[in-house]
C-alpha cells in the first residue's frame, strides 16, 4: 500500500527533468603534452615570458614551473610562439543561422511571439555547420549559441564546446548553466510594432517582460504551495493512510514551459543575456532586475556602454561588445571604438569582445586588438595579458563556467591555444588548439582540420 | 548639357580651405610607385601637390612641418564600396538614398546616379577619414532591379561634388537578387540583353527610359559596369557579355574568381572582393576561401578590396591585412585598397611622385596592422584636424565625471 502511494506520488515528482536534453560530451583523447619556451598569457592578467605548460589527462597540472613523467610526453616547442586559454565567444549564431544562410536553415528567431522564452536555440542548432570548424582555425575552443533578437524574450541559450560532432548534445558544454536571450529596443518593437501589435514601443516593450516576470513569480509561487502541501501530507503518511491518499490527490501547477524558463532566471539558475544598445535602457533593464531580484548576467552589443561603465561595473555586469561596428541602426549611432576599453577600465569592470558573426568568430583576437589599439591611443594602460582577458576569463565568467575553463590555471581545462605569433596581430594565427587536452587543429596537418559532412565533395571539379 | 551643368557645379563646389605649403620628414614613403618604399625620405608639398620626394629637404622657417619620425607614409586609403554620404543609418530608411525600388514607372533606371545627393557633412565621412582613409566608390545598391543605378569615385575632403573618374553603372546577376525579377538569374541575363539591344539600336525602348539608354550608351563608351557575381558559373557569363556588348566589366563579390583566374586575367577585368570570406554563405560561394586574392593577383588579375560596409568601411584595412596574412604580398594588399581602386575606375594616380596631389596618411606602424593607428591624414595637401562625432563621444565620455552633466562637456 505505501509502496504504491510512493509511486503515485513519484508521477508528480518526477515529471519536472532539470536536464532532458544532456550533454554526451566526451574529450577527444589526448596525450600528456609539455608546451615549452612560449610566451604565455595566462588568462587572468599576467604574462610569462620564455616559459612551459604541462597538460594532462583534458586538464592543466602546471603553468611555469612543475615535474614531468620521464616517458610517454609530448613535447612541443613553442619558442617565438604565444600561448593563451582557448578563445571564448559569447554571442555566437553557428548552427542556428549556419551557412549556407539560406531560408531553409533560418531558425535562429521564433519571430512569432514576443515571448518565446519556452524554445532553446539548441533544438535549432545543426552541428554541421561549416562555421564550427572555421572558428576552431581561430582558436575557439567555447562558443554560447544564442537566439536572435528579434523577440523580448528569445528563449535559452547552449554553451557548446566546439568538437566537431553529429549532435549537439555531444558538443555541449559538460556542467554550464543555461542562459536567457532577452532583446531591448528596436528589434522586438519593429517586428511586432510593423504587424501592428505589442509591442511597438520601448515602453511597451517593458510593459511585457514585466508582465512576463509577474507570472514567473506566481509560478513559483504555485509549485511552492504545491511542494508545501505535498510535504505536510507527507508528514502524516506513516501515521495515517488517508492523509497519504489526501497528499496523492494533490494536483500539482500545470507544468509550463516559458515559465520554467523565467522562473529559472528568478531562482538564479539561468543567466539573462541580454541584447541593449543604448545606456538609458540598460538602466532601466538593472532596475527592472532589481524589481524582480534577479542579478543581470551581460549586456550584449552595448554599444553605449561607456557611458555607463562605472554603474555596469557597480553592479557586477558584464558588457559583451564589438570592435567597431556602428550606424546599421539608430540606436547603434553613437558607437565608439573605445567602448571595450573604457567599460574595463573600473574596478570590477567585466569587457567583453564578442562575435555575433560567423566571420568575426574566426578571429576574435583581432577584434581585441583593436579595441586594445584604440584604448592604447586614448591613453589607457592595456597591455596584451590584460586585453586577453576580454576573449577568456571574462567571457568565461559571463557563460557561468569560470570554474572550468578561461584561464590557464592547474585543474582547468585544458582548453589552450598556440599562436604562431602575438595574437593581437592581424597576422597572428592559430597554429595548433587544444579542447580538454586533446589537439582539435593543427594548421600544418590536414588531417586535423576538420571538414564538415556539408562541404564533403563540393566544387570536386575545382582543384586549388 | 546635362554634363556641362555638372562640369560646372564641380568647379563651384571645390572646397574653400587653401593648402599651405608643407613638409613631412623622415617619412617612410609607401609610394605605390616603381620607386617601392622609400625610406627615411623628406615629402614637400605646395599648393596642395607633392612638390619634391627626398632626403633633408631644406626649407624656411614660414613651412608647417611634420615629422614623420621612420613611420609609414601611404596614399590616402580607398574605403570600398560604400553609400558614404547617401546613408546616415542603414536602418532608418528616411536617412537612404542608395537604392531605389517599387518606382511606378515600371523600368529599370541606370540612370539613377546616387552622386546627385552625396552629402559631404554626413558624420560617416569624418568617422571614416580620421582612420586614414580618403575616397571611396558611391554606389547605386541593391533594389529591386537588374541595373540598380550609377556612381563613381568620390574623395573625402569636404567638397560637395569630389567626384572622380568614370561612371559606374550597377548591373545585379546573382541568385539572391533574381526573386524580384521573376525567381531566376536567368532573368537578370533575359532583361540585361534585351536593355542593351534596345540602349545600342533604335530599337523601340520598353525596360529603359531615353536617359536611361543615354546612360547605357555613355559607360559603354566612356565608363565602366559593375556586376555582382560570385559564382565562377556566373563570372564566366559576365565574361561572355562584356565580350559580346564590347563593354568594360567589373566583378563584384568574387567568391569563386580564383576558379576562373585566368580567363578574369585574359579579359582584364578586376575584381572587387572581401578577403575574409571563405564560409559557403549560399550556393554561390561555396569555394570562398582565404587565398582568393592571392591566387588572383598570381594570375595577374587586379584585386580590390571592399567589405560591404558603409558605417564601419574603415575595417577595409583590416581587410587587407589578413589578405597579406593568406598570402597575397603586403604591397599588392595596400595597393588593393589604394592605388589600384583609382586606376580601375578611372581616379587621378594614388601613386606618390612628384607632382602628385597631396592625400597622404602617417600612419604609427605598419599601415595594414591592426594595432595601428592613423596619425595625419592629408587630403589635397590639407592636414585633417582628426576630429569626428566619435573622437568627441569618447572624448566626453573619458575623464572622470564631475558635479554638472556630461552635456555641458564640448571636448
Amino acid at each position: 500500500m505505501r509502496s504504491s502511494l510512493a509511486a503515485l506520488l513519484s508521477i508528480f515528482t518526477t515529471t519536472v527533468s532539470a536536464n532532458p536534453f544532456p550533454s554526451t560530451y566526451e574529450p577527444l583523447p589526448s596525450s600528456p603534452t609539455l608546451i615549452t619556451e612560449a610566451t604565455i598569457l595566462t588568462g587572468d592578467g599576467r604574462r610569462l615570458d620564455d616559459a612551459d605548460m604541462y597538460i594532462a589527462d583534458g586538464k592543466i597540472v602546471w603553468v611555469g614551473e612543475g615535474t614531468v613523467p620521464l616517458e610517454g610526453v609530448r613535447t612541443i616547442n613553442a619558442a617565438g610562439k604565444w600561448l593563451t586559454p582557448g578563445i571564448i565567444d559569447v554571442h555566437s549564431h553557428l548552427g542556428v543561422y549556419p551557412s549556407p544562410g539560406v531560408s531553409a536553415h533560418s531558425d535562429g528567431n521564433e519571430a512569432t511571439s514576443p515571448v518565446t522564452a519556452e524554445v532553446w536555440a539548441e533544438h535549432s542548432v545543426w552541428p554541421q555547420d561549416p562555421g564550427f570548424s572555421r572558428a576552431v582555425a581561430g582558436g575557439i575552443t567555447s562558443l554560447q549559441i544564442l537566439p536572435g533578437s528579434a523577440n523580448l524574450f528569445g528563449g535559452r541559450s547552449v554553451t557548446l564546446k566546439n568538437v566537431p560532432q553529429k549532435t549537439y548534445q555531444a558538443m555541449k558544454f559538460p556542467g554550464a548553466p543555461y542562459g536567457l536571450k532577452m532583446a531591448c529596443g528596436e528589434n522586438p518593437k519593429r517586428v511586432y510594432g510593423g504587424r501592428k501589435q505589442a509591442p511597438s514601443t520601448r515602453m511597451g516593450n517593458v510593459a511585457a517582460y514585466r508582465a512576463s516576470w509577474i507570472r514567473a513569480q506566481r509560478y513559483i509561487q504555485d509549485w511552492e504551495q504545491y511542494e508545501q502541501k505535498m510535504a505536510k501530507q507527507s508528514a502524516g503518511l506513516e501515521s495515517d493512510s488517508n492523509s497519504a491518499l489526501a497528499a496523492a490527490l494533490i494536483k500539482p501547477p500545470k507544468r509550463d514551459l516559458e515559465l520554467e524558463t523565467l522562473a529559472g532566471v528568478l531562482k538564479g539558475e539561468i543567466l539573462v543575456h541580454m541584447h541593449c544598445y543604448r545606456a538609458d535602457e540598460m538602466m532601466t533593464i538593472l532596475d527592472m532586475a532589481d524589481e524582480f531580484g534577479y542579478q543581470l548576467g551581460t549586456f550584449h552589443h552595448g554599444v553605449e556602454a561607456y557611458k555607463i561603465a562605472d554603474e555596469l561595473a557597480e553592479h557586477g555586469v558584464c558588457g559583451a561588445l564589438w570592435a567597431d561596428w556602428w550606424g546599421f541602426k539608430m540606436e547603434a549611432y553613437d558607437g565608439i571604438q573605445e567602448n571595450i576599453a573604457m567599460v574595463d577600465r573600473p574596478d570590477n569592470g567585466c569587457a567583453i569582445v564578442h562575435s555575433d558573426s560567423e566571420e568575426g568568430i574566426q578571429r576574435l583576437n583581432q577584434e581585441a586588438a583593436k579595441a586594445m589599439g584604440k584604448g592604447q591611443a586614448a591613453g589607457l594602460d592595456i597591455p596584451p595579458e590584460r586585453a586577453i582577458r576580454w576573449i577568456t576569463s571574462n567571457a568565461a565568467k559571463s557563460l557561468g563556467i569560470a570554474d572550468q575553463t578561461g584561464t590557464l590555471a592547474p585543474g582547468k581545462m585544458a582548453d589552450v591555444v598556440i599562436w604562431n605569433q602575438d595574437p593581437f596581430s592581424v597576422y597572428a594565427k592559430a597554429q595548433q588548439v587544444f579542447i580538454d587536452g586533446a589537439m582539435v587543429f593543427d594548421r600544418d596537418d590536414e588531417t586535423l582540420q576538420p571538414v564538415s559532412d556539408f562541404e564533403l565533395g563540393q566544387l570536386l571539379e575545382a582543384a586549388p | 548639357m546635362k554634363r556641362q551643368l555638372f562640369t560646372l557645379l564641380l568647379t563651384l563646389a571645390c572646397p574653400i580651405v587653401l593648402a599651405q605649403d608643407l613638409l613631412i620628414t623622415g617619412a617612410n614613403l609607401y609610394s605605390q610607385s616603381d620607386a617601392g618604399i622609400i625610406e627615411n625620405t623628406d615629402i614637400l608639398i605646395k599648393n596642395g601637390r607633392v612638390e619634391k620626394i627626398a632626403p633633408r629637404i631644406p626649407t624656411n622657417k614660414m613651412i608647417r612641418v611634420i615629422n614623420a619620425g621612420g613611420r609609414p607614409v601611404t596614399p590616402a586609403l580607398f574605403a570600398g564600396v560604400t553609400v558614404s554620404g547617401i546613408s546616415e543609418v542603414e536602418a532608418v530608411s528616411e536617412a537612404v538614398d542608395s537604392s531605389y525600388r517599387e518606382l511606378y514607372t515600371e523600368l529599370m533606371h541606370p540612370e539613377f546616379d546616387v552622386r546627385m545627393v552625396y552629402n559631404p557633412h554626413s558624420s560617416v565621412i569624418p568617422i571614416t577619414r580620421v582612420e586614414g582613409f580618403g575616397f571611396t566608390l558611391l554606389a547605386a545598391r541593391g533594389g529591386d532591379k537588374t541595373l540598380t543605378g550609377q556612381g563613381g569615385l568620390v574623395r573625402f575632403d569636404g567638397g560637395y561634388s569630389s567626384f572622380e573618374g568614370k561612371p559606374v553603372v550597377y548591373v545585379q546577376t546573382s541568385g539572391r537578387s533574381a526573386g524580384s525579377v521573376g525567381g531566376s538569374r536567368v532573368a537578370h541575363w533575359m532583361l540585361l540583353n534585351q536593355a542593351f539591344d534596345e540602349a545600342m539600336t533604335d530599337e523601340e525602348l520598353t525596360l529603359i527610359t531615353p536617359q536611361g539608354a543615354a546612360t547605357l550608351k555613355n559607360a559603354k563608351d566612356e565608363g565602366l559596369f559593375l556586376f555582382h557575381a560570385d559564382r565562377a558559373a556566373d563570372i564566366m557569363r559576365v565574361l561572355a557579355f562584356a565580350e559580346e556588348k564590347a563593354l568594360s566589366a567589373v566583378i563584384h563579390g568574387g567568391s569563386e574568381a580564383w576558379m576562373v583566374a585566368e580567363s578574369l586575367a585574359a579579359a582584364n577585368v578586376a575584381v572587387i572582393l572581401n578577403p575574409l570570406k571563405n564560409l559557403p554563405e549560399n550556393f554561390e560561394s561555396l569555394g570562398a576561401r582565404l587565398d582568393n586574392a592571392a591566387i588572383l593577383h598570381k594570375a595577374d588579375v587586379q584585386v580590390i578590396f571592399s567589405s560591404g560596409e558603409t558605417h564601419n568601411a574603415r575595417k577595409v584595412r583590416q581587410l587587407a591585412g589578413n589578405a597579406a596574412a593568406n598570402g597575397l604580398p603586403h604591397s599588392a594588399a595596400l595597393a588593393a585598397i589604394s592605388s589600384t581602386p583609382a586606376a580601375v575606375f578611372g581616379g587621378e594616380s594614388r601613386s606618390i611622385t612628384h607632382g602628385s596631389r597631396a592625400d597622404l596618411v602617417i600612419w604609427s606602424g605598419d599601415p595594414l596592422e591592426v594595432t595601428t593607428q592613423a596619425q595625419h591624414v592629408i587630403l589635397g595637401g590639407i592636414p585633417d584636424t582628426m576630429v569626428s562625432r566619435q573622437t568627441l563621444l569618447r572624448d566626453r565620455y573619458l575623464d572622470a565625471a564631475n558635479d554638472m552633466p556630461r552635456a555641458y562637456i564640448s571636448p
